[in-house]
């Protein structure tokens, strides 16, 4: 399931430009991250996918099929979604919640429930509960639940809008790493959307760095992006021209390498390995 | 005591029948609001007309309006129609604000979670936003209901039987435990209903109550 935007644009009625021009091809089976700060028209963009914003120009095509020749309602039953607060139903139960787009296709409870049970634990979630309410969760949790419901009614395309934004670092991490290998494993063509440039490189087969007024700075692979950005907006972005990425190594008594970045901020050590193997960085 | 005791039928009778006018007047009541509330919010420019005006409803006199009804929906003058019709509209007035504002409350999370699951927009009305406005609806209904029981009494005034009937009996006849007993029962219809409605709440949302409890 390939998607393409192909020149979209997007004015809102009070005349805010949230998206301009803009154009990307996102591959059957890759995740793409769209890549931007606050307001760069990234929500926009995601929900030009399932038609919960329509494009003032331009198209956006599945699979080569314009979206806007489909009922919108159809469309958004088979699109994952995943909301960046989780957006469960408070007055429904965890399994409900996840059984919510079968029993929309018209599934049994029992079958709609079955399946729900199975997603539980495909995200990492432990069945049991399944009978809680969203409130009675951690905010990890409802978001394994946001991404388990998002998944039910096995979608070809999934769509994340900032998912992980409001869990701890740890969570985070953990989560991403989830999320790879679900990403893996049932390979969905996946859009993320994140400002978060670690979580950019991590995740991304593709990333695309986005301007303020939803216009594209650059498009690639992540060793590209790090490595030759574009312009000096990308290499602000990613922190390369603000030292961020550019390293620094001490030698310390041990013989292994202190690491900073260039204003001196410690980011993690390089240990001399005892064979000739080259040495990694611990926590990345 | 000895009136009460050997009038004790009477009180009974009276308070069926002060029930059979309430209950009746309180559901016509929310029926009515309810979609009223749904009109106003999805017509933003006149919500405050229709919010506000509706309220204005409840400083509508009572004794004229039961001069008028019958005149308007065509009942007998005595008729009990009369006063369910004029207490669903005081009903109406209290309840069409507490209803809009709280079908407007609704968490906008949610709403945007359920259109992105696929909800089309009446669904998404009856599976989201009137379960998740329950909680204010209920607390709507319960002013409602007590103002009712307590409104009720006025049709003694104009001939149709009520707890009412107690003290407009008891006045013109001097008997203090008549008006003691209607005053006591309509206290206790009042408070019986809204535990009702109370535990009519904990079992239809039990997800509200869950959400206060401690997780885990
Ligand atoms: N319904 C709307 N009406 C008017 N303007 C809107 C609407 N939705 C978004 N905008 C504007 O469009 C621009 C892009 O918004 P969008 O939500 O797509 O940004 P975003 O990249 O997702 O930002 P964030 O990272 O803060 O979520 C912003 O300037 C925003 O104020
Ligand atoms: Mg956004």
């Amino acid at each position: 399931m390939g998607i393409e935007f192909r020149r979209v644009t997007k004015t809102y009625p009070d005349g805010t430009r949230a998206v301009g021009d803009f154009s990307l091809v996102v591959p059957s089976h890759s995740l793409t991250v769209l890549l931007g700060s606050s307001g760069s028209g990234k929500t926009t963009l995601l929900r030009m996918v399932n038609r919960m914003v329509d494009p003032t120009s331009g198209q956006v095509l599945i699979d080569d099929a314009d979206v806007a020749a489909e009922a919108p309602v159809a469309l958004r039953r088979r699109i994952g979604y995943v909301m960046q607060h989780s957006g469960l139903l408070p007055h429904r139960r965890v399994i409900d919640n996840v059984a919510t787009v079968p029993r929309l296709n018209g599934a049994s409870r029992r079958e709609a429930r079955e399946r729900a049970a199975e997603l539980l634990a495909v995200v990492g979630l432990d069945p049991s509960l399944g009978s809680r309410y969203p409130g009675q969760l951690s905010g990890g949790q409802q978001q394994r639940v946001g991404v388990a419901r998002a998944l039910a009614g096995d979608p070809n395309i999934l769509l994340m809008d900032e998912p992980f934004g409001s869990v701890d670092p740890l969570v985070r991490i953990e989560l991403q790493r989830e999320l790879k290998r679900i990403h893996t494993e049932l390979r969905k063509t996946i859009i993320f959307v994140t400002h978060d440039i670690d979580e950019a490189l991590t995740l991304g087969d593709q990333i695309v760095v986005l301007r303020p007024g939803g216009e594209i700075a650059q498009t690639g692979a992540p060793p590209e992006i790090v490595e030759n950005p574009r312009d000096d907006f990308v290499a602000q972005f990613l922190g390369v021209a603000g030292g961020r990425r550019s390293l620094r190594a001490t030698v310390r008594d041990d013989g292994g390498l202190s690491i900073s970045d260039s204003t001196g901020r410690p980011l993690g050590i390089l240990e001399a390995l005892p064979s000739k193997a080259p040495g990694s960085l611990p926590g990345g | 005591m000895d009136w009460i005791l050997l009038n004790l039928p009477l009180i009974a009778d009276l308070t069926f029948a002060h029930l059979a006018l309430c209950i009746p007047a309180i559901l016509l009541a929310a029926a009515v609001s309810l979609p009223v509330a749904v009109v106003a919010n999805r017509l933003r420019p006149v919500r405050e007309v229709l919010v506000s005006g509706t309220g204005l409803l409840y400083a509508v006199p009572s004794l004229p309006l039961f001069v008028v009804l019958p005149v308007v929906i065509g009942t007998g003058v005595r008729d009990p129609l009369n006063v369910v019709v004029a207490l669903a509209i005081y009903g109406t007035a209290l309840m069409v604000r507490s209803a809009a504002d709280g079908l407007d409350a609704v968490s906008a999370d949610a709403r945007t979670a359920a259109t992105a699951q696929g909800y089309s927009r009446w669904g998404r009305f009856w599976a989201v936003d009137l379960p998740l406005a329950g909680p204010a609806l209920l607390a709507g209904l319960r002013v409602v209901s007590v103002s009712t029981i307590s409104l009720v009494s006025v049709s003694a005034v104009i001939g149709v039987q009520s707890l009412g009937s107690l003290f407009t009996d008891g006045f013109q006849r001097g008997i203090v435990p008549s008006i003691m007993s209607g005053l006591v029962m309509t206290a206790v219809l009042a408070v019986g209903l809204d535990r009702l409605l109370v535990l009519a709440g904990r079992v239809c949302m039990p997800w509200s109550a869950a959400r206060e409890a401690p997780g885990r």
